[in-house]
């Protein structure tokens, strides 16, 4: 039997925003699998993001639904964890978003390791202004604000989330439709901060300045330069190159924020 | 039975009349002169089933301010003039999206970093205007450690009355200054909660006008599902651009607190009933005013103040009524002219009225507003 998104999506919603060709409506539909393979109850599960194309998710699905500020899904989320740790709350948006207006809020996020799930849609590009920069453009590329191509370089999500002390750390793409909702549920299962960063295609503001001429061949590049974590451990740096290591990045095991709160409370009340 | 005396700082006053009202949330980040709110609620909140975090940086801090509110927990934030400056954003989203919270501000000089130790009252029109867009404000400013305590109580009626936030202005004086406070027991001051859906989830809409201006607000968790944006929106809680709906609900929210505004006003009137000179004066100041108007009183002179408890919405009637009966308004306040353009807007020239503005750190004494008095009346 087919997957029964209505279950999850808020009736008379739809049309969404997003292109023809875009990635976000692959990562919603990942993500709604996800949710359903977890169980998770739609009344105690909040949904965050901030602004941006992938930060209207929320409004489409059927949950405790928070669209904030541009950059600050993750600090509202973390105050929804703390007041009410028994809720599940996960957070939706893009890469300026989360890693540049809302990059101090998503290192300390992981940092604390608190129990939530970033789903990150990475497609290089602010979509919804227009096509300008992010920290994730590729250096050299074309966007409405590097007319000349980029010189900035690239901030590597993953590596970032991973560094700042996330303790579950996958990536895949769009093009990897059937990977998506099996990372997405290893997220929400595991306990502390995990980050599932999509690579996604914009063909309306990157790709078309990009020299993808198509959807497809922005697919096809994801498809060609994704290698799965298990190959990629015998790879060489420079055969690396280019290529978009797709699967968990990284798993530990680090104490939970609002259970090493939970301590605190403990130890107050014992004074 | 007798009432248990403290001595207390204001700052202190603040967080302990913040636990009073039923605050279970604190989310904040260190800044002179109020981070003694965040220390009093890091070591209290835990021992009666609240959370206290330290955020990566103000934004941060009402952010999850904002998201602990929306699970149904009375929600606090303390900062002071610069991180005032960085939470403007997400007032205007508490604003629009009709969440309430309190956020103290323990004034300080500026802009910019200004003066970190030094006394202030130069975010009067901050507190008002302090976010874009259109919107409505509300703000208290206690004068001594007592009221601090008991105005935040009342800054957390208000916030959950009218579902919105609510700003505490101190200043470094009174937030540091130490006073005897009797404790008020349960049940002593009144304690208002929001207002839940009296209607079943499939019936709810989180902006519902046929409740009134204040529609109820459901907590996340608790079986109302429902969207929150800081995006214009219609009843349902979902962004529109519908010109009508956008109109509709932009005039509700600014009516909450224009409808009400005799239920949130509070003012205080000393000597003011044959007055020929009115000082108007806020906060830390306003104890020097009285200080002035007993001394000139004994020399004969018919001067009385005038204090606006609730800053905002400022006290419009009653200065109008004032204005007509006083020769001369006087407007003290540590800054270089903020409040006395408000009173300027009310007055429309029925009297005289003369600032005092200092900005250099030290509060305006009683003996330089008698001056002031002298010179020009």
């Amino acid at each position: 039997m087919s997957f029964d998104y209505d279950k999850y999506l808020r009736p008379g919603k739809l049309p969404h925003i997003w292109c023809p060709g875009c990635g976000h409506g692959i990562i919603l539909k990942g993500l709604l699998r996800a949710i359903d393979a977890c169980e998770l109850n739609k009344d105690n599960t909040a949904i965050v993001s901030g602004i941006g194309c992938a930060s209207r998710l929320p409004g489409y699905v059927d949950f405790n639904t928070l669209h904030t500020a541009h950059g600050r899904a993750a600090a509202f989320a973390t105050g929804i964890k703390m007041a009410k740790p028994e809720m599940n709350v996960l957070v939706v948006g893009g890469d300026g978003d989360g890693v540049a207006i809302g990059g101090n809020h998503f290192i300390h996020a992981c940092r604390r390791n608190i129990d939530m799930t970033y789903v990150i849609c990475n497609n290089f590009i602010y979509g919804m202004t227009g096509g300008q920069f992010s920290p994730c453009t590729p250096t050299g590329d074309r966007a409405s604000t590097t007319p000349y191509g980029n010189p900035d370089p690239v901030f590597d999500i993953s590596q970032l989330a991973i560094g700042a002390g996330a303790t579950f750390v996958a990536r895949s793409t769009s093009f990897h439709a059937a990977q998506i909702d099996k990372l997405i549920a290893e997220g929400i299962r595991h306990k502390g901060m995990a980050v599932i960063e999509i690579l996604d295609d914009c063909p309306t503001t990157y790709g078309r300045r990009n020299k993808f001429r198509s959807v497809v061949d922005m697919m096809k590049r994801f498809k060609e330069q994704a290698v799965p974590v298990a190959k990629a451990e015998k790879m060489s740096k420079e055969e690396l190159d280019g290529k978009i290591v797709t699967g968990i990045l990284h798993r530990e095991e680090r104490p939970e924020y609002c259970e090493q709160y939970a301590q605190v409370v403990k130890t107050a009340r014992s004074l | 039975m007798a009432k248990k005396i403290a001595l207390l700082q204001g700052n202190e006053a603040c967080a302990y009349g913040a636990l009073y009202a039923g605050c279970r949330f604190f989310g904040g980040y260190p800044i002179t002169p109020s981070t003694e709110v965040a220390e009093v609620m890091a070591k209290e909140l835990p021992k009666n089933g609240g959370k206290f975090i330290q955020m990566e940086d103000e934004i941060a801090a009402i952010a999850s301010v904002l998201g602990a509110s929306l699970t149904g927990a009375k929600a606090l934030t303390a900062s002071s003039g610069p991180g005032i400056s960085l939470k403007q954003e997400l007032i205007g989203y508490a604003c629009i999206a009709e969440i309430p919270c309190v956020i103290v501000n323990v004034m300080r000089g500026g802009p910019s970093t200004g003066m970190p130790t030094g006394p202030s009252q130069s975010d009067i029109m901050q507190a008002r205007w302090g976010t874009h867009g259109d919107h409505a404000a509300i703000a208290v400013a206690p004068a001594s450690c007592q009221e601090i305590f008991s105005e935040t109580v009342r800054a957390f009626n208000l916030a959950e009355t009218y579902r919105m936030p609510v700003q505490v202005l101190l200043d470094e004086i009174n937030g540091h200054m130490r006073e005897r406070i009797e404790l008020p027991e349960p049940g002593d001051l009144e304690i208002i909660d929001r207002q839940t859906p009296p209607v079943s989830p499939d019936q709810y809409l989180p902006y519902d006008p046929s409740f009134g201006d204040i529609p109820p607000l459901a907590a996340f968790g608790s079986g109302y599902r429902f969207h929150v944006t800081g995006l214009n929106k219609a009843a349902d809680g979902f962004p529109t651009t519908k010109a009508k709906l956008v109109d509709a609900e932009e005039r509700r929210q600014l009516r909450k607190v224009e409808a009400n505004r005799e239920l949130i006003e509070k003012n205080e009137e000393h000597m003011i009933e044959d007055a020929e000179i009115v000082i108007v004066a806020i906060g830390t100041i306003s104890r020097s005013a009285r200080n002035a108007v007993n001394q000139l009183r004994e020399q004969g002179m018919k001067v009385g103040l005038f204090r606006p408890i609730t800053l905002w919405p400022f006290p419009e009637r009653r200065i109008a009524e004032l204005a007509g009966q006083a020769k001369a308004m006087i407007i003290p306040e540590m800054n270089l002219g903020q409040m006395i353009l408000e009173v300027e807007r009310i007055v429309k020239g029925a009297c005289d009225l003369h600032g005092i503005g200092r900005v250099d750190g030290e509060p305006i004494t009683p003996s330089q507003i008698m001056e002031k008095i002298k010179e020009v009346c």
